[in-house]
């Protein structure tokens, strides 16, 4: 089980149980970022290192939106920010961890209760993905930061990713590229939406934007 | 021959284990620029206390002066079940990991109630702290021997370090290496060594293992001070079992090899010990959190 579409996935298990556990929003960016890089060379490994002009391109705007443009633009929203770190989350990280291991757990026995047609590269792709998902939606969820919660949806998306990666082996572009335009602008209006709503309300908790300001 | 082979391990182990504290300490000391003590210090220490005689409190009883004598007889029939390079366990049978592990439970049940047996608030305090963080590093522990056993599909400790071979790193690497991850942190908690205890630090309101042993003195100390040494020497052959796959079936070139391990393992924790400080006492439990996850993701990507 020790090829390098292995040793990715079982990245992205290690990279998102961190970010469940980390409380540095600054970290956060950068494993967000890590895990981008990693997901980038995906469809490269999944074709045997095959160079196409194609497969490359796509490799190369992957890295350079989830590794590079994504973080750059969450890092000037962070410089903006009054707080640096993620404070009283509404589930701690410790609890996260623990729940993110259970998510692990149910999605490797999910995984073995979906037939798939032909057979895959690595049989891990397909539970990690849906695990890479469940904890972007873990963290949309329990953290209370607009960022974070942006993080979490970064996450999400980078299981999607990996999952249609997976399974539309020969054309994912198509239809990665739809979802990362979506995406891209998200980020976009999220990071200016955001930036607003900290000099308005002079924080990002989204937890205090449900009461109205008199 | 057979018998003597199988006794070798408790033999090596009650020989060789003081002197990984010696080496830890050299590294420590070569690292902060210092002589530092002799490699053989902790020999020297444990015969000055033997020769000692012993105090005891009023206060306590028949199970403060059990306390140390069984921790050192529950290590050696450990390290009966311990293979270790070359050579066999003296006794082995299947499931005998968990045996393995319970028996260092008994052993610091036996630690907490003789420092509970003095009375002393300080000691429970420290006897407390051990319990807390021990509860989290057994499962990590089992778990993490768990995957190994599922990696190589044997549940005794002799077989199941006999199948680590250079093939199995092949086909599980990522298993195995989290598995060792997780292990190691294991081994630091256990063994009360920097990011969760100092064992440099006496009297310190945030010290785990050293407080239980406050009490205690003269051989009964030497006898903590050698199980504790032994039981790093035992753990950390689960450490080296896994890292150090070399079974050529010829005794004289694995147990070296193993034993060259083992000094390594020595220095790695000498490393760790001073590039980094002893964490927070809250940020303990998460570490140890961290350990379970990544033994728990071992045995499940396997």
């Amino acid at each position: 089980m020790s090829n390098t579409a292995d040793i990715i996935m079982i990245f992205l298990v290690l990279t998102n149980l961190t970010l469940l556990g980390l409380s540095r929003m600054g970290s956060c960016i950068r494993i967000v970022a890590i895990q981008g890089v990693a997901l980038g060379f995906l469809p490269l490994v999944l074709n045997n290192w095959n160079m196409e002009l194609g497969l490359v391109l796509f490799s190369v705007v992957i890295i350079s939106l989830k590794g590079i443009a994504f973080p750059w633009m969450l890092n000037r929203t962070l410089r903006e920010l009054a707080t640096q770190r993620e404070i009283e989350p509404f589930i701690g990280y410790g609890i996260s961890i623990i729940a993110g291991t259970i998510a692990l757990v149910a999605c490797m026995w999910l995984s073995t209760r979906l037939p798939f047609p032909e057979p895959l590269m690595s049989p891990l792709i397909v539970p990690v993905a849906f695990f890479t998902i469940m904890s972007g939606l873990f963290l949309i969820i329990s953290r209370k930061k607009a960022l974070t919660q942006v993080l979490g949806y970064l996450v999400l998306e980078n299981g999607i990713y990996a999952f249609g990666v997976a399974l539309v082996r020969q054309q994912p572009m198509l239809v990665e590229l739809g979802i990362l335009l979506d995406i891209f602008v998200a980020v976009f209006v999220m990071g200016i939406a955001m930036f607003h709503i900290n000099r308005e309300f002079d924080s990002i908790d989204t937890d205090q934007l449900s009461r109205l300001r008199s | 021959m057979m018998m003597i082979l199988k006794l070798a391990n408790p033999v090596l182990g009650l020989v060789i284990a003081p002197f990984l504290l010696g080496v830890i300490n050299r590294t420590k000391a070569v690292f902060a620029g210092r002589n530092g003590q002799p490699l053989l210090q902790p020999y020297y220490d444990i015969w000055k206390l033997l020769r000692k005689g012993a105090v005891y409190s009023r206060t306590t009883s028949w199970i403060f002066r059990t306390g140390p004598v069984l921790g050192l007889s529950v290590t050696l029939t450990a390290a009966l079940l311990m293979p270790f390079g070359g050579l066999p366990a003296a006794i082995s049978f299947k499931g005998d990991l968990i045996l393995f592990i319970y028996l260092f439970g008994l052993m610091r049940f036996f630690t907490v109630i003789s420092a509970l047996d003095t009375g002393s608030s300080f000691e429970g305090m420290g006897a407390s702290r051990e319990v807390t963080f021990s509860a989290l590093s057994e499962p990590a522990l089992l778990i993490g021997l768990a995957a190994i056993a599922k990696c190589t599909g044997y549940i005794s400790l002799t077989q199941m370090f006999q199948s680590v071979v250079p093939e199995l790193w092949v086909k599980s690497g990522p298993a195995l290496v989290l598995a060792g991850v997780a292990l190691l942190i294991v081994f630091l908690a256990e063994n009360c060594r920097i990011p969760v205890d100092d064992p440099t630090t006496h009297l310190e309101l945030t010290m785990i293992h050293e407080v239980m042993a406050l009490d205690h003195g003269g051989p009964d100390f030497g006898f903590i001070l050698y199980s504790a040494a032994l039981k790093m020497w035992l753990l950390g052959q689960i450490l080296v079992g896994i890292a150090v796959p070399i079974h050529t079936g010829n005794i004289w070139l694995d147990t070296p090899a193993a034993i060259a391990g083992m000094l390594l393992l020595a220095v790695v924790v000498g490393i760790i010990e001073c590039s980094m400080a002893r964490l927070r006492l809250l940020h303990v439990p998460q570490l140890l959190i961290g350990a379970t996850t990544l033994s728990i993701v071992a045995l499940v990507l396997r």
